[in-house]
């Protein structure tokens, strides 16, 4: 097990760029996630942190130790790979017993390792079929052996789960936790799917452009979003973002203004589609039903307002509202989030609430 | 009645669908087959039991070119053995070894120097025979003016060396070799880049070196090729003499007169038509036993697929 630091990494391929100088200190037995869009430098740090791609900048260090020069092969990582990269012509058995190969594990324990490997995963009834007689989830699972057999200091996984139906992803979602935590093993969780990302991690590291954006719980990058990028990329149904201006201890959208002092200049407001709420005509803002997209337990709406279309989510699955129905849209003051529009950064503001309580 | 008569109308119609396809499939692979290997082989066969010669005019049916053939021809035994050692040293050092090591060495370079390499690689390839054998007529030329003796006489100061001499047998397998690597090494390098990228990834990770690696996850990958370039290069070595025929013209002596170069001059330059004819019978029954025992070792039927579009 180790404690993984990252000082200004960083990668680049000619004049890409994919992956800009980057600090990341990961506690030893910790799970972190890495959340972002593809190809914002995801496997990329993976690949560094594997010792597949070096650095063309920065140090990184395991355990204090720096590890820039060590070959892949003696860092002791153990890495599920996205298309599972199995041996085509090796047997399960033989896959997951070839990491020991090279470690000098004598034959009778790394047979029992092997086994034992097998077991953790479920998959000791196929330790004879070869890669392709198997299924995704298969593969998936044996491809966990493999990086397990070794008993890694650090577990890289990216994105493991992406070519799984979504049943199985939910069962291995658990299962990949659950081995986590019972072996204590440091792991970094690759992802573009921010469900999976806030339910498996202790952390998530929000990506974008080859930078980090944000870095917290699941808490924390939803109800708290430093950057404008973090909160339209994090939650679903999406943020709703408008443009306004804060002048005089007021933010301006249109015809809606509400207060917020302290602050100055061209603004981006972020309103979480399931804060606002519909009402009757002539309640809160003017608007007409575009869409209806039930959901099961909620109903998502797509309503024309005075300041473009808003996506309002409501609770149950009853359809009160058409497609063309006039209604009312309800904005609360206190769930607002408010950006600088040129430097994208979350701004703090007195809202609403706070001032009345004052 | 008529929904009777309609259907088999229909199966009549799928019927004749199905005779059109076999012929557009079959057809061209059919015809090539016959035109090149069937026709000559029964051409060949007639003409052997012929009495044949440069006359071109054929006065009796015989069997006396198999019983001199059998009986009485003292160079066929040695001509195989030159032939046997030909094939098997060109083959194991330069076409699949070489060609190997041609392909793992410039797939592991950059991508442009790769390219630059193995386009050097194939530059004897691209030059015409008779330029080709000129200039190994150059390289190896015995008087201090060939390129090797400039080495080993002009900067190294030893005895002038004369490979054609003494050494006719590693002469010829050098210039065919210089050649015969290039088709390997282009199957090689297409199908070691068709090795996903993660594999060697996996194996770095997994502890494997680079020797490790070649030996776990590129030569699995490399099993089809290799069987298929032995087989086609041992075959297409055993009757190919055009670089032997202008180096060394199986000199000195019959020390490198392969098989093959023999039937030629037999039939081509001694004017006995009929009994080349019945010596590369033999030739191609050599082939077809070469091919059959290799497709038995290398298992090559498994190479054969399903085929990817069901055609009716
Ligand atoms: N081997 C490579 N050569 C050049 N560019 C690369 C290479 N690998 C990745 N990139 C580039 O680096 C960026 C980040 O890639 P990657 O880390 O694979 O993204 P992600 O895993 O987040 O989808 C992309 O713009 C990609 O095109
Ligand atoms: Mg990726």
């Amino acid at each position: 097990m180790a404690r993984i630091e990252l000082e200004q990494v960083a990668k680049s391929w000619g004049d890409v760029v994919a992956v800009e100088p980057t600090d990341l200190v990961i506690e030893d037995g910790e799970f972190v996630a890495i959340l972002g869009p593809s190809g914002c430098g995801k496997s990329t740090t993976l690949f560094m942190l594997a010792g597949i791609y070096a650095p063309t900048g920065g140090e990184i260090r395991f355990d204090g130790h720096l590890v820039n020069r060590v070959e892949a092969r003696d860092r002791n990582v153990g890495i599920v790979f996205q298309s599972y990269a199995l041996y085509p012509h090796m047997t399960v058995a033989k896959n997951i017993r070839f990491p020991l190969k090279f470690k000098g594990v004598p034959a009778d324990e790394a047979a029992r390792r092997v086994s034992e490997a097998a077991r953790l995963v479920h998959v000791e009834e196929l330790l004879d079929r070869l890669p392709a007689e198997m299924s995704g989830g298969q593969q998936q699972r044996v491809a966990l052996a493999r990086a397990l057999v070794k008993e890694p200091q650090l577990l890289l996984l990216d994105e493991p789960l992406s070519n799984l139906d979504a049943t199985l992803r939910l069962t291995m979602r658990a299962e990949i936790r659950r081995l986590q935590r019972r072996l204590g093993v440091t792991t970094i969780l690759v992802t573009h799917d921010q469900i999976e990302a806030t339910t498996m991690a202790d952390r998530v590291v929000c990506m974008s452009k080859g930078r980090i954006e944000q870095i917290g719980t699941a808490d924390d990058l939803y109800q708290r979003p430093n950057k404008l990028f973090v909160a339209s990329f994090i939650g679903a149904p999406p943020i709703n973002l408008l443009d306004g201006r804060a002048e005089r201890g007021t933010v301006r959208v249109g015809e809606l203004t509400l207060p917020a002092s302290g602050i100055e200049g061209a603004v981006v407001l972020g309103i979480r589609p399931e804060h606002l709420g519909l009402s009757a005509p002539g309640h809160g803002l003017a608007g007409r039903i575009l869409t209806v997209e039930p959901l099961g337990r909620e109903t998502l709406y797509e309503v024309a307002t005075p300041l473009g279309s808003l996506r309002v989510l409501e609770a149950g699955s009853e359809r009160r509202w058409r497609e063309g129905d006039a209604s009312g849209v309800t904005v609360p003051d206190e769930a607002l989030l408010i950006f600088d529009k040129a430097s994208e950064r979350r701004l703090e503001t007195a809202s609403l609430a706070l001032a009345e309580a004052a | 009645m008529t929904s009777q008569s309609s259907a088999t109308s229909r199966s009549s119609a799928a019927a004749r669908r199905q005779l059109a396809n076999m012929a557009l499939f079959m057809g061209p692979a059919t015809v090539l087959l016959f035109m090149f290997f069937i026709a000559p082989v029964v051409v060949d066969v007639f003409v052997a039991f012929t009495d044949m010669g440069r006359s071109l005019r054929v006065t009796e049916f015989t069997t006396a070119n198999f019983e001199r053939l059998l009986t009485n021809d003292s160079r066929i035994g040695p001509t195989m053995a030159v032939t046997f050692t030909y094939v098997l040293l060109t083959l194991g050092i330069f076409n699949v070894t070489f060609g190997l090591l041609l392909a793992l060495t410039t797939t592991a370079l950059p991508e442009r120097s790769g390219a630059f390499f193995r386009a050097i690689w194939l530059l004897p390839r691209m030059s015409p025979s008779v330029v080709y054998a000129l200039l190994w007529a150059w390289v190896i030329g015995p008087t201090d003016r060939g390129l090797i003796n400039q080495v080993a006489v002009g900067w190294l100061g030893l005895e002038p060396v004369d490979l054609l001499s003494n050494q006719p047998m590693l002469l010829i397998v050098l210039a065919n070799g210089f050649i015969g690597a290039s088709m390997g090494m282009i199957i090689f390098t297409s199908a070691i880049r068709a090795i996903p990228e993660h594999l060697f990834h996996a194996a770095r990770v997994d502890g494997a070196g680079p020797l490790a690696v070649i030996w776990h996850i590129t030569l699995p990958a490399l099993r089809w090729p290799l069987s298929f370039i032995t087989v086609y290069q041992t075959l297409s070595l055993l009757v190919s003499f055009e670089y032997i025929w202008l180096i060394t013209n199986g000199g000195p002596f019959y020390d490198t007169m392969v098989f093959a170069l023999y039937v030629y001059k037999r039939a081509f330059e001694n004017g006995q038509y009929a009994y080349g004819a019945a010596l590369s019978l033999i030739l191609v029954a050599i082939g077809i036993a070469a091919s059959l025992l290799m497709w038995r070792l290398l298992d090559m039927k498994r190479l054969l697929q399903t085929p990817k579009i069901e055609v009716q």
